[in-house]
C-alpha cells in the first residue's frame, strides 16, 4: 500500500506521523525506550504504555522544521493523564524558546483520563496556556482532526484554541460527547446511537461549513499535509484584533444559528441545499468555496 | 498486573542495524512491543506485564517459540500487554523483530 | 457560598458586579485599581451564551488597555451538556473565554481566579484554571467528574475507588486534591479578611506557569514537571 492511500482514521500515532512527514525526517523526544510512562495506572490494575499515549518530536513538512504530538487514540481513548499531558507541555514550551515553523498537534481524544482526572485537566489548562504563549512567539499552532476519538473534552478546548484547524469528515470535535449528554438529559435530548445525528451535530463537515475547522480534508495523509502547510501560511497572530474578530464571528453564529433545531437547518441557511453527508470530498470542497467564510479568527 | 519475565539463549544474533524498534498498541486484546538491542549477543530477555493472571505457561511458550523461529540474540524484549491472544502476542514480536531487521 | 456573599466578602468596599442567568460581570475596587470581575454564579454550567458574555466582558476590559487585573469567580457547574451547544460548537467558545484571558495577562492585566463554591470540567479549565494565578476558598469544590460516575466508566467498585483516594491526589474530587495537583496556587485564610489578602495576592503573581513545579513540590503530580523539562531538553539537543 502506497503511504498516501492508508486511512488516517484507521492509522496509529507513530504511522501518521510517518505518513505526515517528510521522509526519515522525525526525531522523537522521550523515546519509548526512555519508558515515560504513567505513575498512576498501576494502581488501577491497568497496563501502561511506554510513550503514555502520545509521540512527542521534531521533524520536517515539505522541508519545514515543524515540531509534532501524535496522540494515540487506542491506548485509554487519547486520554490526557499526567505524563500525557506533561508532554505536549513540553513540547509547547520548546516551541516558544526554539521557534520552529510550526507546533502540529494530530488530536485522537476523548479528553480527560479519569484515572487521573485532576493531572490530566491541569495538563489541559497548561496546554492552553502554552499554545497561546507559542502563537504569541509567533509560532502557528496547526490542529489535525481526523482520528477515531476526534479531539472531545478537553481535547476539544485545545483544538479551539490552535491557530487553525483542519479536519476529516471523520474528525469530531466538540465537547460532552454524545454518551454524557444521553445520560445526563435523556435519549431525547441527544440519542447516542443515531450515528447520522452524531456526524452532522460535531463531525468535520459541519465543523468546515460553520466555522469549527478552517480546512477540510480527505481522509488521508497527503490530503491533510497540503492543508495543514495552508493554514501554517495564513495563521493569525495572537493579538487583540484577531480576538476581537473571534469574539463577533463566534456572536453572529449565535445570532444566527442560536435558535437552530438541527444542522441541516444551518446549512440550508449558509445556502447549501446539497445533500451534505453524500458530498464526495471534491464537492464539498466546491461548496466550502461557494459559500466563503473562511475566517482566519481564532 | 502481573510480571513475567524470561531469558533465552540464542544461536545467533538479530539481523539488522536498528538500535530499537516499537510495535503495536497497548489496547483491548492488542499490546505493544519494544525491543531494544542492548544484551550480548548470544541473550535474549522478554519481560511481560499484563492485566491479566494465570497465563505464565502460554506466554512462556510464546515466548520460547518466538525465541527459537527468529534467534534475536542481543535483544531485550519489553510487552506491554492489553490482553491479547497468543497468535496476537506472536505476530506483534514477528513484527517487531521485522523493523529491528530494517525492514517496514 | 452564595455569590452574594462571596462578593461582599471578596470587596467590602462595595461593587457593582450583576449577576444574569448565573453570569456574573461588573467592577470593584481592588488595592489601588478597579479590577474587572466575572464570574460564574449558583453552579450554573457554562453554556454558549454566557462564556461568550464572559469573554466580551474581558476583551473589553483589554480594550480599554488600563491593565487593571481581572478576577473571575467561579462557582459554576461543568460546561452545559446540551446538543444545542454541541452544535453551535462550545469548544470554540470556551476556548475563546480561556484565550481572553490569556491575551489579557499578555496586555498587563493579572489575571486571578477565585474559586468558591463548584467548578468542574470544561467550564473550570475555561475560567479559573485560565487565569495566571488560582487561590481556594476553603469549602469549595472543584471535580471532573464525582466518585460514584468514576465508577461506572471505570467499572471499579467505589469503595476501592474511595479507598484509592485516601492515597493519592490524581483523581478524585475536592480542593485538597486541586492544591496537590498544583492547579490551586493556594487556599485564602477563611477567617481572614478576603478582600485584603486578594489585593496582597497581586505582589505574588507567579512570572511563568507554574502549576507543574507545585505539583511535584506537593506531590500530587509526582512526573508532570519533570517529563516537560525533559521534553525541552531533549528538543533543544535535537
Amino acid at each position: 500500500m502506497s503511504r498516501d492511500a492508508a486511512s488516517w482514521y484507521e492509522s496509529t500515532a507513530r504511522a501518521r506521523i510517518g505518513d505526515l512527514l517528510d521522509d526519515g525526517a522525525f526525531t522523537e523526544f522521550l523515546p519509548p525506550g526512555e519508558r515515560a510512562t504513567s505513575p498512576h495506572l498501576a494502581l488501577f490494575d491497568l497496563p501502561e504504555a511506554f510513550d503514555d499515549g502520545i509521540v512527542v518530536g521534531r521533524g520536517r513538512l515539505d522541508g519545514r522544521d515543524v515540531f509534532v504530538a501524535a496522540q494515540e487514540g487506542r491506548f485509554m481513548g487519547g486520554a490526557f493523564g499526567e505524563v500525557h499531558g506533561a508532554k505536549l507541555v513540553g513540547l509547547l514550551r520548546a516551541a516558544f524558546e526554539i521557534r520552529p515553523a510550526a507546533v502540529l498537534i494530530l488530536f485522537d481524544t476523548g479528553g480527560v483520563r479519569l484515572q487521573e482526572a485532576n493531572a490530566g485537566e491541569t495538563a489541559i489548562a497548561e496546554i492552553m496556556r502554552a499554545i497561546c504563549e507559542a502563537r504569541i512567539a509567533g509560532v502557528p499552532v496547526i490542529g489535525v482532526v481526523g482520528g477515531r476519538a476526534g479531539a472531545f473534552g478537553g481535547g476539544g478546548l485545545i483544538a479551539g484554541t490552535c491557530s487553525g484547524l483542519v479536519a476529516t469528515e471523520q474528525g469530531r470535535i466538540g465537547v460532552s460527547g454524545p454518551e454524557v449528554i444521553e445520560t445526563n438529559h435523556g435519549v431525547e435530548e441527544f440519542d447516542a446511537r443515531d450515528r447520522a445525528l452524531v456526524w452532522r451535530t460535531t463531525g468535520g463537515k459541519h465543523r468546515a461549513l460553520t466555522g469549527g475547522a478552517d480546512a477540510f480534508a480527505e481522509d488521508a495523509a497527503a490530503e491533510l499535509r497540503s492543508a495543514a502547510l495552508g493554514l501554517m501560511d495564513a495563521a493569525a497572530p495572537f493579538d487583540a484584533g484577531t480576538l476581537r474578530a473571534e469574539h463577533d464571528r463566534l456572536a453572529g453564529r449565535l445570532e444566527r444559528f442560536g435558535s437552530a433545531q438541527d444542522a441541516p437547518e444551518i446549512w440550508r441557511d449558509l445556502g447549501v441545499t446539497e445533500d451534505v453527508p453524500a458530498l464526495d470530498t471534491a464537492e464539498f470542497g466546491a461548496v466550502l468555496d461557494r459559500i466563503g467564510g473562511r475566517h482566519g479568527a481564532r | 498486573m502481573e510480571r513475567l519475565s524470561y531469558g533465552h539463549d540464542t544461536d545467533a544474533p538479530l539481523g539488522g542495524d536498528r538500535a530499537d524498534a516499537i510495535h503495536g498498541v497497548v489496547a483491548s486484546g492488542n499490546l505493544e512491543v519494544l525491543m531494544e538491542r542492548v544484551l550480548p549477543a548470544g541473550r535474549c530477555e522478554v519481560e511481560i506485564a499484563t492485566p491479566l493472571s494465570g497465563y505464565e505457561e502460554v506466554w512462556a511458550a510464546v515466548v520460547s517459540d518466538f525465541v527459537e523461529r527468529v534467534q534475536p540474540g542481543g535483544v531485550r524484549v519489553s510487552i506491554n500487554d492489553g490482553g491479547a491472544q497468543p497468535d496476537t502476542v506472536m505476530l506483534r514480536l514477528l513484527q517487531a523483530a521485522r523493523l529491528m531487521e530494517g525492514g517496514r | 457560598m452564595a455569590q452574594d456573599d462571596i462578593l461582599a466578602r471578596l470587596f467590602p468596599e462595595g461593587h457593582d458586579v450583576r449577576v444574569a442567568d448565573g453570569i456574573a460581570t461588573g467592577t470593584a475596587p481592588l488595592g489601588d485599581a478597579t479590577a474587572t470581575v466575572i464570574g460564574i454564579a449558583d453552579a450554573t454550567p457554562l453554556g454558549v451564551e454566557g462564556a461568550l458574555s464572559l469573554a466580551g466582558a474581558v476583551l473589553a476590559a483589554v480594550e480599554r488597555g488600563d491593565a487593571a487585573p481581572i478576577l473571575v469567580v467561579i462557582d459554576s457547574g461543568s460546561q452545559r451538556m446540551r446538543r444545542r451547544d454541541e452544535l453551535l460548537g462550545l469548544n470554540e467558545y470556551l476556548a475563546h473565554l480561556a484565550k481572553s484571558l490569556r491575551l489579557a495577562e499578555a496586555r498587563g492585566h493579572p489575571t486571578i481566579g477565585v474559586i468558591h463554591g463548584h467548578s468542574a470540567a470544561g467550564a473550570f479549565i475555561a475560567t479559573a484554571l485560565a487565569t495566571r494565578m488560582l487561590v481556594g476558598v476553603p469549602g469549595a469544590n472543584p471535580t471532573v467528574m464525582d466518585l460514584p460516575s468514576v465508577a461506572r466508566v471505570t467499572t471499579l467498585p467505589l469503595d476501592r475507588l474511595e479507598a484509592l483516594a485516601r492515597d493519592t491526589a490524581v483523581f478524585a474530587p475536592g480542593l485538597d486534591n486541586m492544591v496537590a495537583v498544583g492547579a490551586v496556587h493556594r487556599v485564602l485564610d477563611a477567617e481572614a479578611p478576603l478582600g485584603a489578602q486578594l489585593a496582597g495576592l497581586l505582589a505574588e503573581m507567579p512570572d511563568r506557569d507554574d502549576r507543574d513545579r507545585l505539583g511535584a513540590e506537593r506531590g500530587g503530580r509526582p512526573k508532570a514537571a519533570e517529563i516537560a523539562a525533559r521534553v525541552v531538553e531533549a528538543a533543544r539537543d535535537a
